[in-house]
C-alpha cells in the first residue's frame, strides 16, 4: 500500500473511533441529563459502544429509537460493565423501537423500576446459539409493573426474556428463539404470558421458583394463547446455572412454582417435554435456605394443544435416563410429566390432596401423562390421567397495567 | 383586583428566579474552583481544614494509588459509631484522587494524576462529582459521561504495564456507592480509619487525631474500638479476618442485602454470618458465563472450584467481578482468597 493511502485508512480508521467514543459520550449525557418527563430519542443507524448505558434515578422518561433493527446499540467488543442498556431505581420508564446487540452481559437491565415497559425491543446476541453469549436478553428484576410488548429476544444463554423477582408482570406479543431458555418468570408474582411465540430454544418457557432469593414465593402465572414449538436446540448455557439442567426438548417447565394456570397454548415438537411440572427437589440441588418452598402446587393445565413427531427424545440429558428407567423402549413420552413430589402437607388425614393445592390436567387435545412417582425412587410410575382430572377456580391476575 | 394580579406576578416571578437558581446551582467545572488544595492543585497539598485520610483495607481499582480527604463543614463534627461508615454531617466532602506512580519503585519519579472524584453531602443527599485530570496536569475538569485513559508506569517488579483506566460516568458512581438506591460513601467507618497516617512530621492514629482536631465526637478508648485488619499484613489479623476484611470493602458494597447486587442472595459484609449468604455451597442465580461451569460460589477447601475465584480471576467484563473499576486481575488478593477457600472446612 502507499504510504498516503495508509496514511488515509490511518485517519478514517481515527475518525471513526473518535465519531464512536462521542457517540458513548453524547449518548450517557443525554441519560444523565435528562429531565424527568423527557424522551431521549436515538438516531437512526448502528452505534457502537465499549461500555453500559445508563439511566438512573429518573420518572417518566422513554428511551426511544427509530425501531427495531434501524436504531441498533451494538455492544461488540465491550469493555466496561457487563449490561448493554441499564436502568435502575426509576419509575414509569419505556424503552422501544430498537435493537440492543451482543452485550457482554445481559442485554437491557432494569433493576428496582416501578414500571417498566418494554414495546419493540430486540436484544439479541448475533451468530450461531453458544455459551459465550450473554445471559439474559430482557431482564427486569425487582421491578413492579412490568410490560414486555412485540420484543424480540434471540441468542441468550440463560434466557432470553427474564423476569425476575418482580411483580405484576405481562408479557405479549413476543417471540423468543436460539436462547436456553425462551421466556422465564422467576420468583415473581403476578404473570400473564400470552400470545408469544417461543421456538428453536432449550426450553419454551419457563415458570422458576428459586432459593435463596430476596423476593421468594412467586406465583400466581397465566400462561395462555402461547405457540411453544420445536425448542428442541441443544443446551448452551454455561454448567453451574440452573437452565444448565433444563432438558432440550422443552415446551413448558413448572419448577416449584405455585398457583399456574396453563391454557390455550399449542405445545408443538418439543420432542422431551410438552410440559413438566416438577419439585426443586428433583434438582437434586442442596436447599439451605429455610423459607424457600420447594414444590409445584396449585398448578392447572387445561385446553391446549399437544403435537409431537413419533421418535425418541431429543433430551441428551437427566430426562433420558429417566425414560430408560421407567418406559419400555419404543413407548413414546407422555406430554405432560410430573414428578410426583407432592408437599405432605397438601393432603388431608384420609392422603386426598387439598382441593385448591392439586396438580389438575384436562381437556388438552392429545393429552397423555405420567406421574413419575419420584420422591419414592419411581415405584408406582402411573400413566392415569384419573387423579388429575380436576379444575382449579381460574387464576385472576392483578396487575395496574395492560 | 390589581393587587392580585402583582401579588401573583411577583409569587411567579419568585418562582421562577428560584426554579432557576435551583435549576443552574452551578457545580464548579474546575477542581481548582473549590480551593481543597495549597498552591499547585497537583501537588495534591491539603488546604486548612481539608484533612488526609486512608483505610485499613482499601477497594482495589487497577492498581491505582489514592490520595483521600475529608473536610467537615466548618466548626462541625462527626459523631463515633462503630457499625456502619460514619454518618458525616451536610456540608462534607470526601475527595479521592486516583493517580498512579510512574515507576511504583521509586516516589520520586512523579506520578500521573488521572481523577478526583467528589462525594459532597447536600441537603437533598449525597452527591458525586468527577473531575479528570488533564494531560498537562494543571487540574482537573468537571466530566459526567466518563472516559477511557491510557496509562503505562513500571509496577513494583520493574514491568512496565500498559492499561485502559476507566473513568466512570455519574451512573456508574451510584453502581457501587448505593444503599437502598441512595447514594452513600462505602469506605470511612471507625474500623476502617483505626489505623495510623503521617501527618506532617508526625505519625499518629487517625481516629485520635480527629478527636484532637475536634472531628469526631465520642470516641471511647482506642482499645474498644473495631479495627479492619490489612489486608496483604498478616501480623494485623487472621487469614480470615484478612480475607473478610477484603471482600467487604471489595464486594459488599453491592453485595449486601440493600446494595445492587442484592438480587443474587449473596452477601459479602463482613458482618454477615450466614454460610450460604457468604457464599458457601451457594448455587448462582443470574452468573450466566461467570459461573465458570462450577456449581456453587465457594466450595470449601476448592478455590479452583469455586465460581468467586472465577470471577475475581477474569477480566471478560461477561464474567469478571466488580463488574466495574477493574481491567486487571488482582493477584495479591486472588492468592489471599485462594488460601482462604482452601483452608476452609
Amino acid at each position: 500500500m502507499k504510504p498516503y493511502l495508509l496514511a488515509l485508512t490511518a485517519c478514517l480508521f481515527t475518525h471513526l473511533a473518535l465519531a464512536q467514543a462521542d457517540v458513548q459520550k453524547r449518548y450517557q449525557t443525554k441519560l444523565i441529563m435528562a429531565d424527568n418527563g423527557s424522551t431521549v430519542d436515538l438516531d437512526a443507524g448502528t452505534f457502537t459502544f465499549t461500555g453500559t448505558l445508563s439511566l438512573e434515578d429518573k420518572k417518566r422518561i422513554v428511551i426511544r429509537g427509530k425501531g427495531i433493527d434501524k436504531t441498533i446499540l451494538s455492544f461488540k467488543g465491550q469493555t466496561d460493565g457487563a449490561e448493554g442498556l441499564r436502568v435502575s431505581n426509576a419509575e414509569d420508564i419505556v424503552i422501544e423501537n430498537l435493537t440492543v446487540q451482543d452485550s457482554k452481559g445481559d442485554g437491557i437491565k432494569t433493576m428496582n423500576v416501578k414500571g417498566i415497559t418494554f414495546r419493540n425491543v430486540k436484544v439479541e446476541w448475533t451468530g450461531p446459539p453458544k455459551a459465550e453469549n450473554g445471559g439474559y436478553g430482557l431482564y427486569p428484576v425487582q421491578c413492579d409493573n412490568v410490560v414486555i410488548d412485540g420484543c424480540t429476544a434471540i441468542g441468550a444463554s440463560d434466557a432470553g426474556i427474564y423476569v425476575g423477582q418482580s411483580r405484576g408482570i405481562i408479557v405479549k406479543n413476543s417471540k423468543a428463539y436460539h436462547n436456553v431458555a425462551g421466556i422465564e418468570i422467576e420468583n415473581s408474582r403476578n404473570a400473564d404470558v400470552f400470545d408469544n411465540e417461543a421456538y428453536d430454544n432449550t426450553g419454551g418457557i419457563l415458570i422458576f421458583d428459586l432459593p435463596d432469593l430476596v423476593q421468594k414465593q412467586g406465583g400466581n402465572v397465566r400462561v395462555f394463547n402461547n405457540y411453544v414449538h420445536d425448542n428442541n436446540l441443544p443446551n448452551f448455557a454455561p454448567a453451574g446455572n440452573i437452565v444448565a439442567s433444563v432438558s432440550d426438548g422443552t415446551g413448558l417447565m413448572i419448577l416449584a412454582a405455585n398457583g399456574v394456570e396453563v391454557f390455550k397454548n399449542r405445545f408443538i415438537r418439543n420432542q422431551t417435554l410438552g410440559t413438566g411440572i416438577i419439585s426443586y427437589l428433583l434438582t437434586e440441588r442442596p436447599i439451605t435456605d429455610k423459607t424457600y418452598y420447594p414444590f409445584s402446587t396449585a398448578v392447572s393445565i387445561h385446553d391446549n394443544i399437544y403435537e409431537r413427531n413419533p421418535g425418541p427424545a431429543s433430551s441428551r440429558g437427566r430426562y433420558n435416563q429417566i425414560f430408560d428407567k421407567i418406559l419400555k423402549s419404543g413407548q413414546s413420552i407422555p406430554h405432560i410429566i410430573y414428578d410426583g413430589i407432592a408437599d405432605p402437607a397438601t393432603f388431608d388425614k384420609d392422603g386426598k390432596p387439598l382441593a385448591n393445592k392439586r396438580i389438575c390436567i384436562r381437556n388438552n387435545k392429545n393429552q397423555s401423562l405420567v406421574n413419575l412417582d419420584a420422591g419414592r425412587q419411581f415405584q408406582n410410575v402411573s400413566f392415569s390421567p384419573t387423579p388429575f382430572d380436576c379444575q382449579l377456580e381460574p387464576l385472576k391476575i392483578t396487575t395496574s397495567v395492560r | 383586583m390589581m393587587r392580585s394580579y402583582l401579588f401573583w406576578s411577583l409569587l411567579l416571578i419568585t418562582f421562577w428566579l428560584t426554579l432557576g437558581s435551583w435549576r443552574t446551582a452551578a457545580v464548579p467545572e474546575k477542581l481548582s474552583d473549590y480551593g481543597f488544595f495549597k498552591g499547585n492543585p497537583a501537588n495534591q497539598e491539603p488546604a486548612a481544614g481539608v484533612v488526609p485520610y486512608a483505610l485499613n483495607t482499601p477497594l482495589f481499582s487497577d492498581y491505582a494509588e489514592k490520595l483521600r480527604f475529608v473536610k467537615l463543614p466548618t466548626g462541625q463534627s462527626v459523631a463515633y459509631n462503630d457499625s456502619a461508615v460514619l454518618n458525616f454531617p451536610i456540608g462534607t466532602t470526601l475527595i479521592k484522587t486516583f493517580y498512579y506512580p510512574n515507576d511504583f519503585r521509586d516516589p520520586a519519579k512523579g506520578r500521573r494524576l488521572m481523577e478526583t472524584r467528589l462525594l459532597v453531602h447536600q441537603p437533598e443527599g449525597w452527591k458525586a462529582f468527577d473531575y479528570v485530570w488533564n494531560d498537562e496536569q494543571t487540574d482537573a475538569l468537571l466530566e459526567v459521561a466518563g472516559d477511557t485513559k491510557a496509562v503505562s508506569y513500571i509496577d513494583n517488579k520493574g514491568v512496565t504495564r500498559q492499561q485502559n483506566y476507566t473513568i466512570p460516568n455519574l451512573n456508574q458512581c451510584k453502581g457501587c456507592h448505593n444503599r437502598s438506591e441512595t447514594m452513600t460513601p462505602i469506605g470511612p467507618s471507625i474500623r476502617q480509619l483505626n489505623g495510623d497516617l503521617v501527618y506532617g512530621a508526625t505519625n499518629e492514629n487517625q481516629l485520635l487525631y480527629w478527636k484532637k482536631a475536634g472531628m469526631l465526637t465520642g470516641l471511647p478508648a482506642l482499645a474498644n474500638c473495631p479495627k479492619t485488619p490489612i489486608w496483604n499484613k498478616p501480623e494485623t489479623g487472621s487469614l480470615n479476618d484478612r480475607a473478610r476484611a477484603w471482600l467487604d470493602i471489595n464486594c459488599a458494597h453491592c453485595h449486601n442485602p440493600k446494595g445492587p447486587a442484592m438480587t443474587s442472595g449473596l452477601n459479602l459484609s463482613i458482618s454477615e454470618t450466614d454460610p450460604t449468604a457468604l457464599g458457601i455451597l451457594k448455587t448462582p442465580v443470574a452468573a450466566g458465563r461467570g459461573s465458570g461451569g462450577h456449581p456453587f460460589d465457594i466450595v470449601p477447601g476448592k478455590p479452583d472450584e469455586s465460581i468467586l475465584m472465577y470471577r475475581l480471576n477474569s477480566t471478560d467484563p461477561g464474567e469478571m467481578m466488580p463488574e466495574l473499576g477493574r481491567k486487571v486481575v488482582h493477584v495479591e488478593s486472588v492468592e489471599l482468597l485462594r488460601e482462604w477457600i482452601k483452608t476452609m472446612k
